[in-house]
């Protein structure tokens, strides 16, 4: 038998797992710009350090992103990873596939690249792992003529994602799905084309669990809320209790503002002091739901450390009604990406310019009101600035 | 070809059930681990089987995965924000051989409830200029591992555990319950024969968060003060003449106790626990014992519904050093630009 190349890979082939490796050598099987990234990959290994150069700026006619450039540090030796470039394809929103549009991805994809991809990237895009310069134009008429584009990359409007919301979720307080599309449509050149002093990311939850942990990982994150009363179904309230839900312990015990009793019959909630966590509604969905005006909490600033360090989103809105089409919610867009492109530095996120010069310019930039729920609390610390307009002027007689 | 015509339509990859119940679904259930079954005001049920991929996907896998959902599903599919792959169907009688296609085919099934989902990753040492260390391989390493909390809902709440492969986290894991992260531990070192032509300086410098880059604008060369560099490498990232892998002494850092959901408590950041594992493809037996350690301890003694951080938050810190053994160290106090507010100013401490 043949000794493998591959000593090191081959220990992660197979077993419970579904193993990369194996999906590799199974393009590697067609492609033989597979079988070079699986030897460049082994090489990596063996020396513990990566083997991919800076891209260098490749693309396709008229847009400035959605194509990673990629190229090996040894192209001598794996000359078919020489070029091996990223194509992020933008997703259908929540993720959703007829196998005809995966089928057809597919067959671009053998056409034009290595037959390897990520479904999906962390933004959400469809990954397209590998293909050549002259390949990019005729990749990207193909993927066209199916249908599809491409999402953001650098210092652009990022491919917006959504959780599954009212396609699959009966917590879903706004319409993650098609938010997301609706914002996505309407800011295409902004996403083909990086116009922003760095990226921008907007990510749409349907209710505060955040099934895509918008409040983490994107600058907006827009999440589905409720103002009013949690509805409850008594009758599986006791269902649950039956079924050995110890609703003492596990539901009431756990809710943070402890907003609820329960007297071994009844569950009562006083709303007023609900914050709208999700515990119990997690925990007995057919009893429970969110109730009343539905709308969504938006949020701004969250990012990963590079380079001031990481960020969680800060609440900027506590409610919004969001109905198509969604004009509330793209005029406020357009005035925060308008003031962060006026006023960012070069690779500085909006959350770290709001940190620089300040909430309180920011909110007056973009014309939304200081309140509470903005703060866990207000300031510690004396060093308090004023507006021209709070301080009384001599008269000058 | 048209520029700008955007992604697919979603509204034409639903399947009729949820035409049929969009925005109308009542309750749901997790009927067996990786099983849901959603149900709408109007009755129909809509079955959900989660299956666990490896995320890095040959055209033949999708194709096959294709053969799977046309064959029980009418076609229609999803993937999840981790990676997962749903099939999904209404007919109740496709479930079981579905499920049987998927064992025979080694497809792990779970994933849902009090489970360890996939683990979110990036690109490593397959696709990324600036890697620490490789993503695929450490993950499928500990996946390996730690199979079978994906496939049982036996854990006190859901673990999350993401990697990301430098500091750049395009896996974006500072909000997970145990966050594996590639870790430079070594200055860059800059090439000046190669900056005038490849860097601009004064984005050089900026890109240092802890303002350790000089920058020379007459000869358009940069310097490292050594001292004030902690190796995050997005100096490299904006300029190429200041290559910082180092195979010697990159490797891994873990971090615990972080979150993203509004549920119950508030999302939170991981916290350091490791800071340093070495490399050691390819099965990373360091790292994969390190996460197992805390994914086992977590589960012997926290309570149910508590999640990693929601945990250590009601032990303490200094309970979480001592019941895992791991060491704590000067590394761990913070010293960036918010750490004052991590040190303790009372006399309320536990001793262990």
């Amino acid at each position: 038998m043949a000794k493998s190349d591959t000593p090191l890979l081959d220990q992660l082939g197979g077993g419970k797992w579904p193993s990369f490796v194996d999906d590799i050598k199974q393009a590697a099987k067609k492609k033989p710009m597979a079988e070079d990234l699986l030897r460049q990959l082994e090489l990596s290994y063996k020396e513990k350090i990566g083997h991919w150069k800076h891209g260098g700026i490749v693309g396709v006619k008229g847009y400035g992103a959605g194509v990673i450039g990629r190229y090996s540090d040894r192209p001598e030796e794996f000359p078919n990873v020489q070029a091996f470039h990223t194509l992020r394809v933008n997703h259908p929103t929540g993720w959703f596939y007829k196998t005809e549009a995966l089928r057809n991805l597919c067959d671009v994809w053998d056409k034009h690249g290595s037959g390897l991809t990520n479904m999906h990237g962390s933004t959400g895009d469809i990954i397209l792992l590998g293909t050549t310069t002259d390949h990019l134009q005729d990749c990207f008429d193909d993927l066209s003529a199916k249908g599809f584009d491409l999402g953001g990359s650098g210092s652009a409007l990022r491919t917006p994602s959504a959780c599954v919301g009212p396609g699959r979720c009966e917590w879903a307080c706004v319409d993650s799905l098609d938010i997301c599309y609706n914002v996505t449509m309407s800011y295409q050149d902004e996403i083909h084309r990086p116009m922003f002093p760095y990226k921008f990311k907007i990510k749409v939850a349907a209710c505060p669990n955040d099934c895509v942990a918008s409040i983490a990982r994107s600058d907006l994150a827009i999440i589905g809320t409720w103002k009013g009363d949690i509805p409850i179904d008594q009758k599986e309230v006791a269902a649950y209790a039956a079924a050995g839900l110890d609703i003492q312990r596990e539901v009431c015990d756990l809710c943070p503002t402890r907003c609820m009793v329960y007297n071994g019959k009844e569950l009562k909630i006083y709303d007023e002091d609900c914050t709208r966590c999700m515990h119990c509604i997690n925990l007995m969905p057919k009893a429970l739901r969110p109730g009343g005006e539905r709308g969504a909490t938006l949020l701004i600033g969250g990012k990963a450390p590079i380079v001031e360090g990481a960020l969680l989103s800060w609440v900027i809105v506590p409610f919004m009604k969001l109905e198509p089409p969604y004009n509330e919610l793209k005029d406020l867009i357009f005035k925060i990406q308008d003031w962060w492109s006026e006023n960012g530095r070069s690779r500085e996120r909006v959350g770290e310019l709001i940190k620089r010069v300040g909430m309180r310019t920011f909110l007056r930039a973009v014309g939304l009101p200081a309140v509470p729920q903005m703060v866990k609390a207000p300031r510690t610390n004396p060093y308090v600035f004023f507006w021209p307009e709070d301080i009384k002027k001599k008269e000058v007689k | 070809m048209p520029t700008d015509i955007g992604p697919p339509d979603y509204k034409t990859m639903l399947p009729p059930v949820i035409q049929r119940n969009y925005g109308k679904w009542r309750y749901h259930e997790i009927l067996q681990p990786g099983l849901m079954v959603h149900v709408g005001e109007t009755g129909d049920a809509l079955y959900t089987v989660r299956a666990g991929s490896p995320r890095l996907l040959s055209t033949d896998h999708i194709r096959e995965i294709c053969d799977i959902a046309e064959k029980y599903c009418n076609g229609y599919l999803r993937f999840t924000s981790r990676n997962n792959i749903e099939f999904l169907t209404e007919d109740k009688e496709k479930v079981a051989p579905l499920l049987a296609e998927l064992s025979r085919k080694n497809y792990p099934v779970g994933g849902t409830g009090h489970a360890i989902s996939n683990i979110v990753h990036t690109q490593g040492w397959v696709h990324c200029h600036t890697p620490a260390t490789d993503a695929s391989g450490p993950v499928k390493a500990l996946m390996e591992e730690i199979y079978e909390y994906f496939v049982t809902m036996k854990l006190p709440n859901h673990v999350r555990i993401a990697l990301a492969c430098c500091l750049n986290m395009c896996g974006a894991v500072h909000c997970s319950d145990i966050a594996i992260l590639g870790i430079h531990r070594t200055v860059p070192k800059p090439d000046n024969t190669r900056v005038p032509n490849l860097c601009e300086i004064p984005t050089t410098v900026a890109s240092c968060p802890t303002g350790a880059i000089r920058g020379d604008t007459k000869t358009k060369t940069v310097s490292v003060n050594n001292d004030k560099c902690m190796y995050c490498g997005n100096c490299y990232t904006v300029c190429p003449a200041m290559p910082i892998a180092d195979a010697d002494n990159d490797g891994i850092s873990i971090w615990v106790g972080g979150k993203v959901s509004n549920a119950r408590s508030k999302p939170t950041f991981s916290k350091l626990a490791i800071p340093y594992l070495p490399n050691n493809p390819p099965l990373w037996p360091e790292t994969v014992a390190a996460v197992k350690n805390i994914i086992e301890v977590y589960a012997g003694n926290a309570r149910k519904h508590e999640r990693v951080g929601e945990w250590i938050e009601r032990i303490g810190w200094e309970r979480f050093f001592s019941l895992t053994g791991i060491p704590f160290t000067d590394k761990h106090i913070d010293d960036f630009n918010m750490a004052t507010e991590t040190f303790r100013s009372t006399t309320q401490f536990k001793w262990r």
